[in-house]
C-alpha cells in the first residue's frame, strides 16, 4: 500500500459484514479476554480475504471498527504479513514455494513453466482473471516440492505435466 | 538403535486422529496422570529429569525454562505452543499436528496444568489453515470427553485452548515477534530482558515451546522422566523428529532416537535410503536454514574422524570451522549437481524478504548480502565480493535485537569456509557458472571428492 489513505475509487466499493461472518467474527473476538479483542485481528482479516478475495480500504476499515481500534494499526498489521492481500487478485492465487529446498527439486522449472503456460510473469493475473501467479517463501512442505498453495490447499510433487493438469482443471471448475 | 518411537508409535493407526481411537490407544493418559496423582511441581520435575531440550531450534532445557516462569499472585500466566514452522527445511511440526492433532493437545493440557496456566494458546502459521481446523476439531472433541473446560475430570483444575492463525511471517516463530503476533500487532521482536518467563503474551509470565517439545511431555509423564532420559546419547535424550528433504530417495518425516548415526539416517533403509537418482552427496545443511552447511567429508565424520550423530553434540562437533547444528530439524541434503552459491544466494534472499526491518544491521545487511550473492550467482561478481560479504557477515553478528541477523549470516559465512572455490569459480568462469545453474548436470563441482 502506498498511502494509507483512501485515494482511488478502486479500493472504494462498499464494504459490510454479512450476518453470518459477523457471527463468526463476533466467536473469534469472544476466545480472548476480556479487552484483547485485538488479538483475534489476523484471524479476522483471513476471514474477510476468504470471502472477498482480497483486503479493500474499506473492508480494513470495518475491521477497526469491529475491534475498536484504529484504521492505522489494522493496516499496520495488513502491510507486515505477507499473506494478505492489498491489490486485487485473480480468482486463484497460485503461490508457489521458491525456497532452498524446493529449489534443490527444480521449483524453479516449476515456476518457468507456470509462467509460459499462463502468458504472465510472477506477481501478476492473467487475462482472463482466473489465475494469480505468485512466489512465497517455505510453506513447510520441503520434502514434497516443488509445490504451491491456492486457497489453503497444497498442491505437491509437481511436474510439469501435473501443472497442465491443474491449470486445465481449474479452467474447467470456472465454466 | 532400536527405532524406538515414542511421538509416532501410534501415527499409522487408521482414525488416529480421532479422539475415539486416539484415546482407545492410550492417549490422554498423560492428562489421567497428572491431573489424579501429581501436582504441577512434580510434572515440571519429571520434565527436568528427562533432560528435554526444546525442539523449536535453541535446544534449551525444557524443565529449566518452565521453573524460571514466575509466578506473581494474581496474575495469569500462559503456555503458548509455536507452531509456526517456517524454518525452510523443516516441517515436522505439521506432520504431527495433521496426523495425531490428539498428541498435541494432550501434551498442552498436561503441560498447562505443570505450568498452571488455564487459558493456553496455539499460535500456527496462517498457511496451515487446514490444521488449525484439524487442531479446532481436536480440541471440540477433548472438551465433549471432559478434557477441556471448567474442572477436567474432577480435578478442580481448569483450562481453555485458543488456535490462533498467523498471517506469513517467518520472523513470527521468534518467540517475542510471536507475542507481539498474537496480541494482533506487527511481529517485531522485543528487547529482552525482560524475558516471556517474566513479561509474556499482554505483560504476564509466559512459556513459549514448540509443538514436539509439548508432544515429549506426553511420554515423560506417562513413563517417567527417567525412561525418557534413558534412551538418547549424554545430554541429547529422547527421540526428535527429523524432516528430511532435498535430493534423497526418500524425503519425509522421521522419529529417530536421538545418537542414531548421520549415515544411517542418510542411507539406511528404514530412513532416507540414500541420494535420489544414484547421485553423489554434495553437502549437507543438517538443521534448518539457518545453521552451517556441512561439506560431504563432514557430513557422516566429524574433522576428528568420529562417527557424526544425531545428537546436539555431535553435529555441533568442530564448532564453527566444521561442525553444524541439530537445530529445527530440517535435513536438507544436495546432490553433486546442485550449487552452493546459488543455494546460499537463495536462503540470503529468504532472510532479506523475512527481515522485520527494526534493526539496521540486520535491515540492510541481509538486503546487501542478498544483492552480492545474486551477482556472484549470475556471473557478474568479482572477488573481492567474498570478502565484502563477510565483511558485512561481521558487521550484523551480535548486533541486533533478534537471533534472525546471526542466521542470516552464519550460514553465509560457513558456505564461503567450505566451498570458497565454488565461489572464486563463479567469479571467474561466469558463463560456466551461469550454464551450470541452468541445467545443473553438466558440469561437477570442483570440490566434490
Ligand atoms: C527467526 C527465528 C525463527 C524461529 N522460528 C521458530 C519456529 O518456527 N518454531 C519454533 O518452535 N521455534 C522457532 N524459533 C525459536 C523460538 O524463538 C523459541 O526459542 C522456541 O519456540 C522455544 O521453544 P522450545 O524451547 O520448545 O524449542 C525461532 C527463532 C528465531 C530467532
Ligand atoms: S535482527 Fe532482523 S528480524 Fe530480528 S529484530 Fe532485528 S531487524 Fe528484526
Ligand atoms: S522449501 Fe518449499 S516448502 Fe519448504
Amino acid at each position: 500500500m502506498k498511502t494509507h489513505t483512501d485515494t482511488s475509487n478502486k479500493y472504494s466499493e462498499k464494504f459490510e459484514f454479512s450476518p453470518e461472518s459477523l457471527a463468526k467474527v463476533n466467536d473469534l473476538i469472544a476466545q480472548y479476554p476480556e479487552g484483547k479483542q485485538k488479538s483475534a485481528i489476523l484471524a479476522i482479516l483471513h476471514l474477510v480475504q476468504e470471502e472477498n478475495g482480497w483486503l479493500t480500504i474499506n473492508a480494513m476499515d470495518q475491521v477497526a471498527v469491529i475491534l475498536g481500534i484504529k484504521p492505522i494499526e489494522v493496516y499496520e498489521v495488513v502491510t507486515f504479513y505477507t499473506m494478505f492481500h492489498i491489490e486485487p487478485v485473480g480468482k486463484h492465487v497460485w503461490e508457489v514455494c521458491r525456497t532452498g529446498p524446493c529449489m534443490l527439486v527444480g521449483s524453479d522449472k516449476i515456476i518457468e513453466h507456470i509462467e509460459k503456460r499462463l502468458d504472465i510473469k510472477v506477481g501478476e493475473t492473467s487475462a482472463d482473471g482466473l489465475f494469480t501467479l505468485k512466489t512465497v517463501e517455505c510453506l513447510g512442505a520441503c520434502g514434497y516440492g516443488p509445490m504451491f498453495q491456492c486457497k489453503g490447499k497444497n498442491y505437491e510433487h509437481l511436474t510439469t505435466e501435473k501443472v497442465d493438469e491443474l491449470i486445465e482443471q481449474f479452467r474447467n471448475e470456472a465454466k | 538403535m532400536s527405532g524406538k518411537k515414542l511421538l509416532l508409535e501410534n501415527i499409522e493407526i487408521p482414525g488416529i486422529e480421532t479422539f475415539e481411537i486416539y484415546r482407545k490407544s492410550g492417549g490422554y493418559a498423560s492428562v489421567e496422570k497428572a491431573l489424579k496423582t501429581m501436582s504441577p511441581d512434580a510434572v515440571v520435575e519429571e520434565v527436568k529429569k528427562s533432560g528435554l531440550r526444546g525442539r523449536g531450534g535453541a535446544g534449551f532445557s525444557t524443565g529449566l525454562k518452565w521453573s524460571f516462569l514466575a509466578k506473581p499472585e494474581g496474575v495469569p500466566r500462559y503456555l503458548v505452543c509455536n507452531a509456526d514452522e517456517s524454518e525452510p527445511g523443516t516441517f515436522k511440526d505439521r506432520y504431527l499436528m495433521e496426523k495425531i492433532p490428539h498428541l498435541l493437545i494432550e501434551g498442552m493440557i498436561t503441560a498447562s496444568y505443570a505450568l498452571g496456566a488455564n487459558q493456553s494458546f496455539i499460535y500456527i502459521r496462517g498457511e496451515y489453515m487446514w490444521i488449525l481446523r484439524i487442531l479446532q476439531q481436536a480440541i471440540a472433541e477433548a472438551h465433549q470427553h471432559g478434557f477441556l473446560g471448567k474442572n477436567i475430570l474432577g480435578s478442580g483444575y481448569d483450562l481453555e485452548l485458543v488456535v490462533a492463525p498467523g498471517g506469513g511471517a517467518y520472523i513470527c516463530g521468534e518467540e517475542t515477534a510471536l507475542l507481539e503476533s498474537l496480541e494482533g500487532k506487527r511481529g517485531n521482536p522485543r528487547m529482552k530482558p525482560p524475558f516471556p518467563a517474566v513479561k509474556g503474551l499482554w505483560g504476564c509470565p509466559t512459556v513459549v515451546n514448540n509443538v514436539e517439545t509439548i508432544a515429549a511431555v506426553v511420554p515423560i509423564v506417562n513413563h517417567g522422566g527417567e525412561h525418557y532420559a534413558s534412551i538418547g546419547i549424554g545430554k541429547s535424550t529422547g527421540t526428535k523428529l527429523i524432516s528430511a528433504c532435498g535430493n534423497l530417495v526418500r524425503p519425509g518425516v522421521y522419529e529417530i532416537e536421538m545418537g542414531l548415526s548421520v549415515e544411517e539416517f542418510i542411507y539406511g533403509d528404514n530412513y532416507c535410503r540414500g541420494i535420489a537418482n544414484g547421485k553423489k552427496l554434495k553437502a549437507c545443511v543438517p538443521g534448518g536454514s539457518s545453521v552451517p552447511i556441512l561439506p560431504h567429508y563432514l557430513v557422516c565424520k566429524t574433522e576428528a574422524g568420529q562417527d557424526r550423530l544425531m545428537t546436539y553434540e555431535s553435529l555441533a562437533d568442530g564448532g564453527f570451522k566444521s561442525g553444524s547444528m541439530l537445530g529445527s530439524g530440517g535435513f536438507i541434503v544436495f546432490d553433486e549437481d546442485q550449487c552452493v552459491v546459488r543455494n546460499t544466494w537463495n536462503f540470503a534472499r529468504f532472510y532479506a524478504h523475512e527481515s522485520c526491518g527494526q534493526c539496521s544491521p540486520c535491515r540492510e545487511g541481509t538486503g546487501w548480502m542478498e544483492k552480492v550473492l545474486n551477482r556472484l550467482e549470475h556471473g557478474h561478481g568479482n572477488l573481492r565480493d567474498i570478502d565484502l560479504l563477510a565483511d558485512i557477515n561481521k558487521k550484523i553478528e551480535g548486533n541486533t535485537i533478534c537471533p534472525l541477523g546471526d542466521a542470516a549470516a552464519w550460514p553465509v559465512a560457513a558456505a564461503i569456509r567450505h566451498f570458497r572455490d565454488e565461489f572464486e569459480w563463479h567469479v571467474k568462469e561466469p558463463q560456466g557458472a551461469q550454464k551450470r545453474n541452468y541445467g545443473m548436470i553438466e558440469e561437477k563441482s570442483t570440490t566434490l571428492a
